[in-house]
């Protein structure tokens, strides 16, 4: 199975992902490699089979609508790369 | 004999007697931890030498005012993706690797409840993803067998060597799809993944959240028993717990007590699927598995063959299943709320980008491309879908085997631990790794590996199976076992090289 370039490219797109050149032809190999073998699922016929997504017999599990006190802003903030005051503090967002 | 040479369930009973004292006996972890670990072994990311002493020092008090508890004073290791709070949490990863936790996981609150004394965070892959603790963002952890060179296995092979190399006496892992078990049979110490949702996983650091599941690592089956019953049970945090009673595992390893001597696994149904002896497997663990197999037989269990026609599937849809799974999961870290974030970012989108490729390493970032890919739009019904229905017909196989056996006798890894490097360059062989153990994550079913024996000088893992919820047959039968070929696999000497 063959992953084009650009292919690499928009996947780490969708993912987020600042990928180097090297690593965008490390990786348009490796999926290659990867997925090809992963294809071997094709050889089965699973038209008539339902999906799994989970294996326990639970379904949206509520809980009772308490309320109680969240967690202090000091706390939220203890481990934030970058704050202003009790903000974090992010990038421009817009141009 | 030496403190460190105790299981934990003779360190208890040490402490209980007043022979010893917790401060003593945690002294002792820590001085061989000094020995042993930096340079050489390398099972810990954080060593938490004052908390220890301290906690050591509370189980003692409580112990001269005449409490007690489970596993009062008993120090322990727990892989760096568990929250522990006020303790750097890195997952061996760049990403976070100055990650506080404002709070403790629920197994940390568990086993701190029991008396437990934390010694440290072990090493892993990044993000729990490989087989060979390779893929820490900081070092390789070393087999305490052979001569240093072989990986432990992983992802919990931090875990695993610090039971093997005796700096814990016990550990607690994480398993997705192998990453208590093939470690713990690397390391020839016993590895227990019980069955999903049997352990809270509240502040496990996710990686495939429909297949991780919480266990522990131990130097034998009792201690494995006892540590199983404290981390079991309902969390109302964890949504996917099960609010299932918790039975006293270690009053059921000894089973039928009518069942005459030598014969402690007497009517014990045992499947053993021809799927699991793949092609490559080495001959040395096969004779071994063969051999564990007669041991059982010997013991007055009924062995029969079983077939679990899907299993050659199960690799290819967990290595669709898990990365895309880890994709949703690892799309949190965006350098804003914590974790690394690139001081370089122009704008928003160029901070994403920035902090996720240089946080990453390459696995990481190469499962995050194949779940993206495999849940991105035309290929979401050839991949992922797909996926999950032949999930569908590998937990079928395990219902249709488990109507004619109470437990199933497999290899844990096809192969004895490899040299450090071997497969870092083949993502793909390094995979193959997880043959044996994924069906058992794919399927939600209580998984344990222990020592059998040892090929080349290197020690085999036997994975026994269970049903759903249980653990307590899985537990009797590998104690019987481990019982019939004479206790555990003594641990390896280790000397400080100078």
């Amino acid at each position: 199975m063959a992953i084009s370039r650009e292919q690499v490219e928009h996947v780490a797109h969708l993912a987020r992902l600042g990928l180097s050149d090297d690593e965008i032809n490390r990786l348009q190999q490796q999926l290659s490699q990867i997925l090809g073998h992963m294809q071997m699922i094709d050889r089965l016929d699973t038209s008539a089979i339902p999906p799994t997504a989970q294996v326990i017999p639970l379904s949206s599990v509520m809980r009772e609508d308490e309320p109680r006190p969240s967690r202090s802003v000091e706390e939220i903030l203890q481990n934030a790369p970058r704050r202003e005051g009790p903000f974090f503090k992010v990038p421009p967002v817009l141009e | 004999m030496a403190l460190t040479d105790l299981t934990a369930l003779q360190a208890l009973a040490e402490l209980r007697s007043g022979a010893i004292s917790s401060e003593e006996l945690t002294q002792a972890y820590l001085d061989r931890i000094d020995q042993l670990d930096k340079g050489l072994v390398q099972a810990y990311v954080t060593v938490t030498p004052e908390l220890a002493l301290d906690q050591a020092r509370a189980a003692d008090a409580r112990r001269r005012a005449g409490e007690d508890a489970p596993l009062l004073g008993l120090p322990m290791a727990l892989k760096d993706l568990v929250l522990t709070r006020g303790i750097r949490t890195t997952c061996s990863s760049k990403m976070l690797e100055e990650f506080v936790p404002i709070e403790d996981a629920t197994i940390t609150k568990k086993l701190f409840a029991a008396g437990a004394v934390l010694l440290g965070k072990t090493n892993m892959d990044e993000f729990a993803m490989g087989s060979s603790t390779e893929n820490s963002a900081f070092f390789p952890t070393r087999n305490p067998w052979g001569d240093l060179s072989r990986v432990p296995g992983g992802s919990s092979g931090g875990s695993a060597a610090a039971v093997a190399a005796k700096l814990a006496p016990f550990s607690i892992g994480s398993d997705t799809g192998g990453s208590i078990r093939q470690p713990a049979s690397l390391c020839g110490v016993v590895g227990f993944k019980p069955t999903y949702g049997r352990v809270s996983r509240y502040g496990l650091i996710a990686f495939a959240s429909s297949l991780d599941q919480l266990g522990p690592l131990t130097a034998d089956v009792a201690d494995c028993a006892l540590i199983t019953e404290v981390i079991a049970g309902h969390d109302p945090l964890d949504s996917t717990s099960l609010d299932a009673p918790v039975p006293n595992y270690l009053d059921a390893l000894n089973g039928d007590p009518s069942a005459g001597s030598g014969q402690a696994l007497r009517g014990v149904k045992l499947g053993v699927p021809k799927e699991y002896f793949v092609a490559g497997m080495e001959p040395g663990v096969e004779a071994s598995i063969q051999a564990a197999i007669e041991t059982l037989r010997g013991l007055g269990a009924e062995i029969g063959e079983v077939s679990l026609p899907h299993s050659d599937y199960g690799l290819a849809a967990y290595y669709i299943i898990a990365p895309a799974e880890c994709s949703a999961n690892l799309a949190r870290y965006d350098g804003v709320k914590y974790g690394y974030s690139a001081p370089d970012a122009e704008s928003m989108w160029d901070g994403y980008y920035k902090t996720r490729g240089r946080g990453f390493g390459d696995e990481v970032k190469r499962r995050i491309m194949l779940g993206t890919y495999a849940l991105s739009s035309g290929y979401y019904d050839a991949f992922y879908v797909k996926a999950q229905k032949i999930r569908t017909l590998i937990k079928q196989d395990f219902d249709q085997a488990f109507e004619r056996f109470d437990a199933i006798i497999a290899p844990t890894s096809p192969t004895v631990a490899f040299e450090i490097g071997a497969k870092t360059d083949d993502p793909l062989a390094m995979y193959l790794n997880d043959v044996c153990t994924i069906p058992v994550n794919l399927a939600g079913l209580p998984g344990l590996s222990l020592p059998c024996g040892l090929s080349e000088g290197l020690p085999v893992g036997l994975q026994v199976i269970g049903k759903a919820l249980g653990e307590a047959t899985v537990l009797r039968v590998a104690h019987a076992f481990e019982q019939a070929r004479g206790g555990p696999l003594a641990r390896p000497e280790l000397a400080a090289s100078a």
